[in-house]
C-alpha cells in the first residue's frame, strides 16, 4: 500500500473532539471536516460543497462556529473540536435545540442538519456576547446581548443552506430554545 | 386512535438519527481498506479525446489508479446513454467524464485528478436555446404522453378574440442541488457488487447496474438508507454510481465516489431553458376562447429530454380551442433532466403569468377570471376529473390572505422606497402511481414489519408508510416498524413524480388489508416465525383510470420591491393545496413549504447560464448559483383543503412532492407586477433586470 | 492540491524570514479564501506560513483618537467592537454585510483585504485568465460578465474585487500596515488595491514576502457618520452587485467632510473623487448629491451585459448620503 504522505508534508495533531482527546499524524491537506469524517469517522458533519458555501460541515471550535471544510487540520493543534455528535454532551438525552428540530420537523433529508444545529448553537452565543448582524438597528448599544426577533434569526442563520426549504421551522426550532 | 394513524402529524421516525448526526449517507460508509476517487471533467464542449496522459498523476504518493475511456472497465451499452462513462473518447459536452482518479485519501484523489493531462480534438459547439433555432424540432412524445395537443382552431380562435393576450417568458436553466452531492460507494466481492448511493430509486440502480455490468439482480445488494435531497436529480442512476463500481472492480478495492459540487451541474441533470410563447383570447368577459401554449426547450446530443412546459395548458381551463405543443433543439449542452416539477414549474409559471396578464387588459379580479374558466372536464381529454377543488384552494387562500381588500391597480401600494404589491396563481400537478410490492409481517408480540424498497428522501416515507400500516391493520402506530432503503427488500418503484407514498402505500395497505384479514381468521398468536404476506399492485396501480386525476393549489405572494436597488423580497407566501388526503400532517406541510421555498428561489434567486464561448454553465457552485438562504425566506404558510377522492389508491392521496413548486413564480411575478406596473417575463427577477425596469418607468 | 510544507512561526519577523526561505510559500491566517483556491488548484503554494496565531489579534487605540486593528483580528470580533460600531459604523455595517457568520469567525483583517476574486473565469482552471495565467486570455469581457467591472478595467482583465470591507476602509481613509524585508511601511487602502492595467495578476502593491501585520482606523474619520449599503441577488450570503460606503459630516448645510467608495464595481474599492470634489463645500442636499455623484459615473465603461450597474450604485449612493445628511432646518 503506497502511502498518501510525503516527508514534510504531515504533522501531528491534537485536539479534543467532543471531549475526547484525539492525536493523529495529518496531512497537511486535510481539512477538519475530513479529518471527522474519515480519520474519526464522525459522519455527521456534512460535506455539502468543501468551499464554505453552504455550512452544512459547521462544528464549534473553541466554541465558536466555523466551517470545517475550509480549517486545514494542522492549523488546529490544541483547538478544542464539538461536532453534532457532541452537542448533548454525555448524556442520552438530546440537546434541546435537537429536541426543538424534532418538535418542529426542522428538517427534511437531514444532510444539512448538523451544520444548522451546530450553527444555531454558536450564533446564540453570538448573540448572547453582543455581536450586531446585519439586521441588527445600527443604533443598538454597542455590547448589549441583541435580542433575536425572525430577521435577526434568519440573517444569522443564512450561512446554512438548506434545499429541502425548512428554513420557517428551524427559525420555529430557535425560537423555542430562546424562550 | 388507531383511527387517527392516518394524517396524524407523526414525527419522523429517522428523526432522531438525523438531529444526532447518526444518520449515514452514501459517501459515509467507511469499510476497511476504501478508496476514494475523484472525476476529471472534459474541458471541450465537443469534440473526442485524443490522450490521456496519467504519468504525473500516477507518480503522486497515495494514487491507486487512473481510469480513462482506453482502459476503463467495458459496459454493456446503456439505455440510459449519460451512463457509458469512460467508454468511449467521444465528449458530448463539457464537464463529461473523461478520467477518473483513485487513491487512498480524497485529497491524494484529487491532486491526482488535477495532474491528469487530457489532450481533445475539439469540434464546434453550439450552447445557445433561441426560439428560432434551425435544429428545433417538434418531438413526438413528451414524458406524460403527446407533445403536441390541439383541438378546434386555435390560430383562428385567438385571431377573432375580442381580448388577447401574446407573450413571451423565458426559464433560465436551474440547478436540483440537493444538499448532499451524488455520491456512491461501491464495493466488490468476488461478482457481487454492494452499493451504497444517494438514489431516489435503489430498485432501478439495481436493475441498471444489473444489466452494465452483465450480472444477475441477485449479485447485486444497494443501499440507500438515508438521501441527501434529490428533486428529480437522483431520480435515475448518475454517473457516479457507476463510476464507483467502474473504479471498485478496477482497483479491487472498496471506492467511494463522492461528485464535487462545481461538477455536479454538468452530470446529473438540470432544468432546461424553456422559451414559451403563450397566447391567451378571451370574450369581453374574460371567458376564454383560445389557448396557445408553444414551447422551446433544449436537450443533448446524449438523450432527449423534454421539459414539458405546455402540458399544463392540458389541464387548467376551458377553451374551446387549444394548442399546446413542444420544440426541441439539440446542442452541445449537458443532459437536461428531472427538477422539481419538470414541465409543470415553469409551464406554470408561464401560463400564470399570462393568465394574470389577461385579467389586467379585462379589469377582472385575477381570482375571479381563475374561478370563471373552470372547466367541466380535462380540457386536453374530455375525461371527467376524479376531484377538483381550485376553485375551493382560490377561495380559501385568497380569505386567508386578506385578498379581498386589495386595490387592484399596479403601483397602488408604497412604503417608502418599497414598492408593494401582492399576487395569485393557481397550482397542479398530475397524480401519478406505480406497481410496488411490499410485505407485512405480524409478529408472535404482537408487532409488526412492513418491508419494501422505498426511498425516503427527506419525504418522511418511512414515517407515512407505518401510517398507512396502523391505518389497515388496526393497530396503534407504535406497533408498526418499516424498513425501507435496502434491494433485498420486495422491490418498489422510485421516490419522484410524486408518486412515492401513494404507490408504496397501496401495496402496504394491501399488505396489510390482507394481513388483518388473515390474522383475524387465525387463532391465537403467530407462529414464532411470524405471519407475512406479501402483496403486488401490478394490474391495480397502473391501471387506466377513466378520471383526469391532478391535484390543485392556488399561492398568494406579497412582495416588497426596492426601488434603489431592484432588490426583490417576499414578504409573506400563502399555498393552498387540494391534494387528496393529506397523510401525514407534519411532513406534508414540510413537503409543500419546501415546494414553494423552491419556487421562490425559482421566482427570485435561481439562475444558471451557458456560457456560449465554453460551453458549461458558469454558475457551477454554491457560491454563484444562489439558492435561497435563510434571509429571503418569510413566513411560509402552507395548508390544505379536505379532499375526499375515491378514484384514486385505498388511502385517498394525491402526491404532495412537486405542487409546492408549481405556480410560485408565477404569484411572486404576480405580485411584482402589480407592485411595479411593470410585467417582467424572464426569471429570475434579480436587480440587474428590475431597476433598470424601474428607471425607465419613472 | 499537492502537499505542502507547514510552519507556524510565533512572531512577525520570524514569519517573513520563513516566506523568505521557502521559495513558493503562501502565508495562511483564516484561510477562508486560501484553502478553498488550493482545493480548486488555483492557488499551488508549496509551503503554508500560519500566521493566523501571531499576535496581531488586539484592537488597540492610540492617544490621537485612531485606533490600529491587529491583522489577525477576526472579522466577526472586529464588526463587533464597540469602538468600531460606535465611531466607524460604516466599517461594522461592511462587514456584518459580508459572508455568512462562520466565515466572519474565521477570516481575518488581513485576509479579508486579500481576497480575490470570485470570477467565475479565474477559479476554473480550464478557462482562460489573465489573471490566474497572465497571457491566456480573459474569458470574462465576452462571455458571462453581469457580475464584472464597470469602472477602471482593462483589455486584460474585468475582475471586480469581491471585499465588502474594503470599501468602508477605502472609505474611511484607513491605512494598511505592512512588514516585509525591507522593513515595514504604511499604505492607505485606496493605494492598496490595484487596476488590473497589463497586470492583472498583481491584486495589490505589496511586495514579495510582505505581510499585513494591521489596519489603521484614522482620528479624522472616527465618529463622523459612515454607513454601508450593498445590493445583491439574494438576501444574505452573496457577493455585492455594487456597494457603497459614505462618509458624510454637514456643518451648517454644506458639506464639510465626505468620502464615498463603491464595491463591485472594480478591480479594487473605488474611491469616488470626483463626488468627494463635487460635494466639498456645497451644499447637502439632493441636487448636490445627484450631480456629484453623476460625475463619477460618468467615467463607467460597463460591459456587454453590466450596465445595470450602473443606476445601481447611483442609487445606493444617493440613499446612503441622504440618509447620513441632517434633515435640513424647518422640516
Amino acid at each position: 500500500m503506497t502511502s498518501a504522505h510525503q516527508p514534510g508534508h504531515h504533522s501531528e495533531v491534537h485536539l479534543r473532539v467532543n471531549g475526547k482527546p484525539v492525536t493523529l499524524d495529518v496531512d497537511h491537506r486535510r481539512v477538519l471536516l475530513d479529518l471527522l469524517r474519515e480519520d474519526l469517522d464522525l459522519t455527521g458533519s456534512k460535506k455539502g460543497c468543501d468551499h464554505g458555501q453552504c455550512g452544512a460541515c459547521t462544528v464549534l471550535v473553541d466554541g465558536r462556529r466555523l466551517n470545517s471544510c475550509l480549517l486545514l487540520a494542522v492549523t488546529l493543534d490544541g483547538s478544542e473540536v464539538t461536532t453534532v455528535e457532541g452537542l448533548g454532551g454525555d448524556g442520552e438525552e438530546p440537546h434541546p435545540l435537537q429536541r426543538a428540530f424534532l418538535d418542529r420537523d426542522a428538517f427534511q433529508c437531514g444532510y444539512c442538519t448538523p451544520g444548522q444545529l451546530c450553527s444555531a448553537v454558536g450564533m446564540l452565543a453570538e448573540a448572547a456576547a453582543g455581536h450586531p448582524s446585519h439586521v441588527t438597528d445600527p443604533a443598538a448599544p454597542s455590547g448589549s446581548p441583541v435580542a433575536l426577533d425572525r430577521a435577526e434569526i434568519r440573517e444569522r442563520l443564512s450561512g446554512n443552506l438548506c434545499r429541502c426549504g425548512a428554513y420557517p421551522r428551524i427559525v420555529e426550532a430557535v425560537e423555542d430554545v430562546i424562550e | 386512535m388507531t383511527a387517527t394513524a392516518l394524517g396524524a402529524p407523526a414525527e419522523r421516525r429517522e428523526g432522531r438519527q438525523k438531529v444526532s448526526g447518526g444518520a449515514r449517507y452514501a459517501a459515509e460508509y467507511t469499510l476497511p481498506g476504501r478508496a476514494h476517487a475523484w472525476p476529471v471533467p472534459a474541458t471541450v464542449a465537443h469534440g473526442r479525446v485524443t490522450g490521456v496522459d496519467t504519468a504525473a498523476a500516477l507518480a503522486l504518493p497515495g494514487v491507486l489508479a487512473v481510469l480513462t475511456p482506453g482502459d476503463a472497465p467495458r459496459l454493456a451499452t446503456p439505455e440510459d446513454a449519460t451512463l457509458a462513462v469512460l467508454q468511449s473518447p467521444d465528449v458530448p459536452h463539457r464537464g463529461w467524464p473523461v478520467a477518473l482518479a483513485v487513491a487512498e485519501t480524497p485529497e491524494a484523489a484529487r491532486a491526482a485528478a488535477r495532474a491528469v493531462r487530457v489532450d481533445y480534438a475539439g469540434a464546434p459547439h453550439d450552447v445557445t436555446l433561441t426560439e428560432g433555432h434551425p435544429d428545433a424540432y417538434a418531438p413526438e412524445e413528451v414524458s406524460s404522453g403527446a407533445a403536441h395537443v390541439e383541438h378546434g382552431d386555435p390560430e383562428a380562435a385567438f385571431a377573432a378574440a375580442e381580448v388577447r393576450v401574446d407573450a413571451v417568458y423565458r426559464v433560465p436553466p436551474l440547478h436540483n442541488h440537493p444538499m448532499e452531492p451524488h455520491a456512491s460507494t461501491a464495493h466488490w466481492d468476488g461478482d457481487r457488487l454492494t452499493v451504497y448511493t444517494s438514489s431516489q430509486g435503489g430498485t432501478t440502480v439495481r436493475s441498471v447496474l444489473a444489466q452494465l455490468f452483465e450480472l444477475d439482480e441477485d449479485r447485486i445488494t444497494v443501499e440507500a438508507e438515508h438521501v441527501g435531497g434529490g428533486f428529480g436529480s437522483k431520480g435515475t442512476p448518475r454517473p457516479d454510481v457507476v463510476l464507483a463500481a467502474l473504479a471498485a472492480r478496477h482497483t479491487g478495492r472498496p471506492v467511494t465516489l463522492a461528485y464535487p459540487r462545481r461538477d455536479l451541474p454538468a452530470v446529473v441533470g438540470h432544468r432546461a431553458p424553456t422559451v414559451q410563447r403563450l397566447r391567451l383570447g378571451a370574450d369581453r368577459d374574460g371567458r376564454l376562447t383560445a389557448v396557445l401554449h408553444e414551447v422551446t426547450t433544449h436537450t443533448s446530443h446524449v438523450k432527449e429530454f423534454v421539459e414539458q412546459a405546455a402540458v399544463v395548458s392540458r389541464v387548467m381551463y376551458a377553451t374551446p380551442a387549444l394548442r399546446s405543443a413542444h420544440h426541441v433543439v439539440p446542442l452541445d449542452v449537458p443532459s437536461p433532466s428531472w427538477m422539481r416539477a419538470p414541465g409543470e414549474a415553469p409551464g406554470m409559471y408561464a401560463l400564470e403569468s399570462a393568465v394574470d396578464e389577461l385579467a389586467h387588459a379585462l379589469g377582472t379580479d385575477p381570482v375571479d377570471l381563475r374561478v370563471r374558466n373552470e372547466p367541466g372536464s380535462e380540457p386536453g381529454t374530455g375525461r371527467p376529473f376524479s376531484s377538483r377543488h381550485l376553485v375551493e384552494c382560490l377561495r380559501e387562500g385568497a380569505r386567508r390572505f386578506g385578498w379581498a381588500g386589495r386595490d387592484p391597480r399596479p403601483r397602488s401600494r408604497r412604503e417608502g422606497p418599497l414598492l408593494i404589491g401582492t399576487g395569485v396563481a393557481a397550482a397542479t400537478y398530475p397524480v401519478q402511481v406505480a406497481p410496488s410490492t411490499a410485505t407485512a409481517q405480524a409478529l408472535p408480540d404482537g408487532t409488526f414489519t412492513i418491508r419494501l424498497n422505498a426511498a425516503d428522501i427527506g419525504t418522511g416515507a418511512r414515517t407515512v408508510l407505518a401510517q398507512v400500516a396502523a391505518d389497515a391493520l388496526g393497530v396503534p402506530l407504535d406497533r408498526v416498524r418499516t424498513e425501507v432503503g435496502r434491494s433485498e427488500l420486495p422491490p418498489a418503484p422510485l421516490a419522484g413524480g410524486s408518486s412515492g407514498t401513494a404507490s408504496w402505500g397501496w401495496a402496504v395497505h394491501e399488505a396489510c388489508a390482507e394481513l388483518a384479514a388473515r390474522l383475524a381468521a387465525h387463532t391465537g398468536p403467530p407462529p414464532a416465525e411470524g405471519v407475512e404476506v406479501r402483496a403486488d399492485t401490478t394490474g391495480k396501480a397502473d391501471a387506466e383510470s377513466p378520471y383526469a386525476r391532478h391535484a390543485f393549489g392556488a399561492h398568494f405572494a406579497e412582495t416588497a420591491v426596492d426601488t434603489v436597488t431592484g432588490e426583490v423580497r417576499v414578504r409573506r407566501l400563502l399555498g393552498i393545496f387540494a391534494a387528496g388526503r393529506i397523510l401525514n400532517a407534519r411532513t406534508g406541510r414540510s413537503q409543500f413549504t419546501g415546494g414553494m421555498t423552491m419556487g421562490l428561489g425559482m421566482a427570485l434567486t435561481e439562475h444558471s447560464s451557458l456560457d456560449p464561448a465554453f460551453g458549461d454553465f458558469t454558475e457551477s457552485d454554491l457560491a454563484a448559483y444562489h439558492v435561497p438562504a435563510h434571509a429571503d425566506v418569510p413566513d411560509i404558510e402552507a395548508d390544505w383543503i379536505e379532499e375526499d377522492d375515491p378514484h384514486l389508491n385505498p388511502m385517498g392521496s394525491k402526491g404532495i412532492g412537486e405542487i409546492g413548486i408549481v405556480g410560485t413564480a408565477a404569484a411572486i411575478g404576480n405580485a411584482v407586477h402589480h407592485a411595479t406596473g411593470v410585467r417582467f417575463r424572464e426569471l429570475p427577477l434579480t436587480p440587474d433586470r428590475i431597476l433598470p425596469a424601474l428607471s425607465a418607468e419613472e | 492540491m499537492n502537499g505542502f510544507a507547514y510552519l507556524r512561526p510565533t512572531g512577525v519577523q520570524e514569519a517573513v524570514d520563513a516566506y523568505a526561505a521557502h521559495p513558493g510559500a503562501a502565508y495562511l491566517a483564516g484561510g477562508t479564501n486560501l484553502v478553498d483556491l488550493m482545493k480548486l488548484g488555483v492557488a499551488r503554494p508549496t509551503a503554508l506560513i500560519d500566521v493566523g496565531r501571531l499576535p496581531l489579534d488586539t484592537i488597540e487605540e492610540r492617544p490621537d483618537g485612531s485606533v490600529r486593528v491587529g491583522a489577525t483580528v477576526r472579522n466577526s470580533d472586529l464588526a463587533a467592537d464597540p469602538r468600531v460600531r460606535d465611531r466607524w459604523p460604516a466599517l461594522s455595517q461592511a462587514l456584518l454585510a459580508g459572508a455568512s457568520g462562520q466565515l466572519r469567525n474565521a477570516a481575518t483583517t488581513g485576509g479579508n483585504l486579500l481576497q480575490r476574486t470570485r470570477c467565475p473565469y479565474f477559479q476554473d482552471l480550464g478557462k482562460p485568465c489573465n489573471k490566474r495565467a497572465p497571457g491566456s486570455g480573459c474569458g470574462a469581457r465576452e462571455g458571462v460578465h453581469r457580475d464584472h467591472a464597470v469602472l477602471g478595467h482593462s483589455e486584460q482583465c474585468v475582475a471586480t474585487h469581491p471585499s465588502d470591507m474594503a470599501v468602508a476602509l477605502a472609505a474611511l481613509d484607513a491605512q494598511v500596515e505592512l512588514y516585509g524585508p525591507e522593513g515595514a511601511r504604511k499604505l492607505p487602502v485606496t493605494d492598496f488595491h490595484r487596476l488590473p492595467g497589463e497586470h492583472p495578476e498583481r491584486d495589490t502593491w505589496m511586495r514579495p514576502g510582505e505581510l499585513i501585520t494591521g489596519v489603521l482606523l484614522p482620528a479624522t474619520t472616527a465618529g463622523v457618520p459612515s454607513a454601508y449599503r450593498k445590493a445583491r441577488d439574494r438576501a444574505s450570503y452573496a457577493f455585492a452587485l455594487a456597494s457603497v460606503a459614505v462618509v458624510l459630516r454637514v456643518a451648517d448645510g454644506v458639506v464639510d467632510q465626505v468620502a464615498v467608495a463603491f464595491g463591485g464595481l472594480a478591480h479594487r474599492p473605488w474611491r469616488a473623487r470626483h463626488t468627494e470634489l463635487a460635494l466639498l463645500g456645497a451644499p447637502a442636499g439632493p441636487a448636490a448629491f445627484e450631480g456629484a455623484v453623476a460625475l463619477e459615473l460618468a467615467h463607467a465603461e460597463p460591459l456587454r451585459d453590466n450596465a445595470f450597474k450602473v443606476p445601481l450604485a447611483r442609487n445606493l449612493a444617493l440613499d446612503v448620503l441622504g440618509r447620513l445628511a441632517p434633515a435640513p432646518a424647518g422640516v
